[in-house]
């Protein structure tokens, strides 16, 4: 038998042992995805259609339509809220996050002295970046007190948001400036990993890009636009996508879904929210590739 | 005469650029250490310099009674040796078991395979949130299609152990399991076919093509993923604090520390200063943090290196 199995195994071309192995080499995930990630996909589906009762011989789960849906967006007081406002977020922070790590990744890609230690310190967010450390951050009254008693950053704010309105620039840009100012840590704490992805694109262009365009007399800025924008162009997608699954993992909305789970003991309607929350990023993330598909340029 | 003109002016140009770029980068790294600068600072001070006008960074009468305290309510040694069994688990299991599936969905095609990978792509586009109800009652009572029943009579209770962590990492779906899977699969897709052809030719089945020669070359993606895989774990509170709610872990112990804190120090029945408490709190995020910025100290420069060398950009 055992030698009928061999002859059998090695009667096998190349291409199908390949494929053999490849079954064995994903089947570890392949039971994770099963158990962990699919069964629980349907079953949360299930819980957000039914009404869900704890009791002593376990949970009993009754069919009710879209009651836990119907109630997520018209009867709880804050669902709404939390949902456009991490919306909003991502559509705030996105762009600055993308725009701000391609360009300290170009500048960190350029010669200079104390570079290693400046990178080393960019990426240090990386590690860093924490939900809980965020949060104590966030409620330390020492870190408040410092703040405010150096002047706060409000005020250094308000006389340049001044001076560009006296410049005539439009309010919400100034709006939206005067905020990035403002939001800089937030901003620099969560684009650690997309400046690591794109000075690693930078730097698999090739220099003779760049040579053959100084050649023909293209400026710094002029081959900026138009050899390495189109060349990471790819890798803003990427780190547009990720960037925006990265900020929808963490925030209120989370917070409000695990609550109503955890502390209120509604699976159901924590699982009706997290399936809105969840289309509604869908729907983003279907709508950022089709804008970017048509824009991004790829070498082959 | 206008060629010396141009020159000078090419340099002063680069000259002023050097000054922009210095000054950026300056204030950007400043903005970066600025908080763990001030934990250090506040850290080290003495109750009695907390209202005094005349200091600000350095104090004047050092202390260490606020490590003292965070490292007593903590229950530091026992919580940092915990995390870091955790996290060294889960890390080394994760990077198995991602690395096969990796190069299994770069280089082993099989029927069905893409459609697979596009699970994969959903397990990253999924928020965590989604799935988390049913993963944590399946974790309650744990029962491999009625086999854990079989054996042991009833379902097993896997919260507040690692299992949950154990579990997932065997099974390539951890936390961000999907992006380490996804990178493994962009660095394999870019090493050569005809090494593993060569490899073939001379008389090496797949596993050993595998664990020989494709996992040797694949170092900067195996680094990538080991400092990521560890250090988010680390740092995780979604997943600790959901399964491990009465176990010593870092995130745990830090989410808890206000509360803990306001319980167990103040002096006698008059309630302690909320200051105080926030100083010996940003005491408890630098010793949460220490480890890693030691770590990484050690390592930044090879990760780096390795992060740019990987195959994330495809």
């Amino acid at each position: 038998m055992k030698a009928l199995l061999k002859r059998k195994w090695g009667r096998r071309t190349y291409a199908q042992q390949k494929a053999a192995w490849g079954v064995i080499y994903v089947l570890p995930w392949l039971i994770g995805f099963v158990l962990f990630f699919f069964v629980p996909l349907l079953a949360s589906l299930r819980y957000s259609l039914s009404s869900i009762q704890a009791n002593a011989q376990g949970i009993s789960i009754q069919f009710t339509g879209l009651a836990n849906y119907i109630q997520a967006l018209t009867v709880n007081t804050s669902f709404n809220r939390a949902l456009i406002g991490s919306i909003t977020d991502v559509f705030v922070n996105v762009p600055l996050i993308v725009i701000f790590s391609l360009f300290l990744a170009v500048i960190l890609n350029q010669k200079f002295p104390g570079r290693a230690i400046a990178r080393s310190i960019f990426f240090l967010p990386v590690i860093l970046a924490s939900g809980v450390i965020m949060a104590l951050e966030s409620t330390s009254l020492i870190e408040a007190v410092n703040q405010s008693s150096m002047g706060g950053s409000a005020l250094g704010t308000f006389e340049i948001e001044n001076l560009m309105l006296d410049a005539g620039l439009g309010e919400w840009v100034v709006m939206y400036l005067s905020g990035a100012v403002d939001r800089i840590y937030q901003i620099v704490s969560q684009s650690g990993v997309q400046i690591l992805i794109f000075l690693a694109g930078i730097q698999t262009i090739s220099p003779q890009l760049y040579e053959a365009s100084k050649m023909e007399g293209a400026t710094g800025y002029e081959a900026f636009w138009k050899i390495t924008i189109p060349m990471v162009s790819p890798l803003i997608f990427v780190n547009v996508i990720y960037t925006i699954v990265d900020s929808f993992a963490n925030n209120a909305m989370t917070t409000l879904i695990r609550d109503t789970g955890f502390v209120k003991f509604d699976f159901g309607l924590s699982s009706a929210m997290a399936w809105v929350y969840f289309v509604a990023i869908a729907v983003i993330l279907v709508i950022v590739s089709l804008i970017f598909s048509k824009r991004v340029f790829y070498q082959d | 005469m206008m060629i010396s003109r141009l020159l000078s002016l090419e340099q002063w140009k680069s000259w002023l650029w050097s000054v922009v770029r210095f000054t950026l980068i300056t204030g950007l790294s400043f903005v970066i250490l600025f908080p763990i600068f001030q934990k250090i600072s506040t850290s080290i001070k003495d109750k009695s310099d907390l209202y005094s006008a005349v200091v600000v960074w350095i104090p004047q009468n050092f202390s260490i009674e606020n490590f003292k305290q965070a490292i007593r309510v903590m229950d530091y040694w026992a919580t940092l040796l915990n995390t870091f069994a955790l996290s060294a688990t889960t890390t080394i299991l994760t990077t198995l078991s991602c690395a096969l599936a990796g190069y299994g969905f770069a280089r082993l095609k099989f029927k069905g395979s893409n459609l697979l990978f596009a699970g994969v792509i959903l397990t990253i586009l999924v928020p965590p949130t989604t799935i988390l109800i049913p993963v944590y009652l399946n974790l309650k009572s744990f029962d491999l299609m009625g086999l854990m029943t079989l054996i042991a009579g009833k379902p097993a209770n896997l919260l507040n152990t690692y299992w949950p962590f154990i579990l997932t990492a065997i099974t390539a779906n951890s936390l961000k399991a999907g992006l380490y899977i996804f990178i493994f699969r962009q660095f394999f897709r870019g090493i050569p076919k005809e090494v593993e052809e060569a490899a073939y030719v001379d008389g090496a089945g797949i596993s050993r093509t595998f664990a020989r020669i494709m996992l040797p070359n694949a170092i900067p993606s195996i680094v990538t993923v080991l400092l990521f895989s560890f250090v988010w774990q680390w740092n995780d509170s979604f997943y600790t604090t959901t399964y491990l709610t009465s176990s010593k872990v870092m995130s745990t112990q830090l989410s808890s520390l206000p509360y803990n804190l306001a319980q167990q120090v103040s002096d006698g029945a008059s309630k302690a200063d909320p200051f105080y408490l926030s100083m010996i709190q940003d005491t408890g995020i630098l010793l949460a943090i220490l480890p890693l910025i030691i770590i990484y100290l050690f390592v930044q420069r090879y990760f780096v290196e390795s992060v740019e060398r990987t195959g994330i950009v495809g």
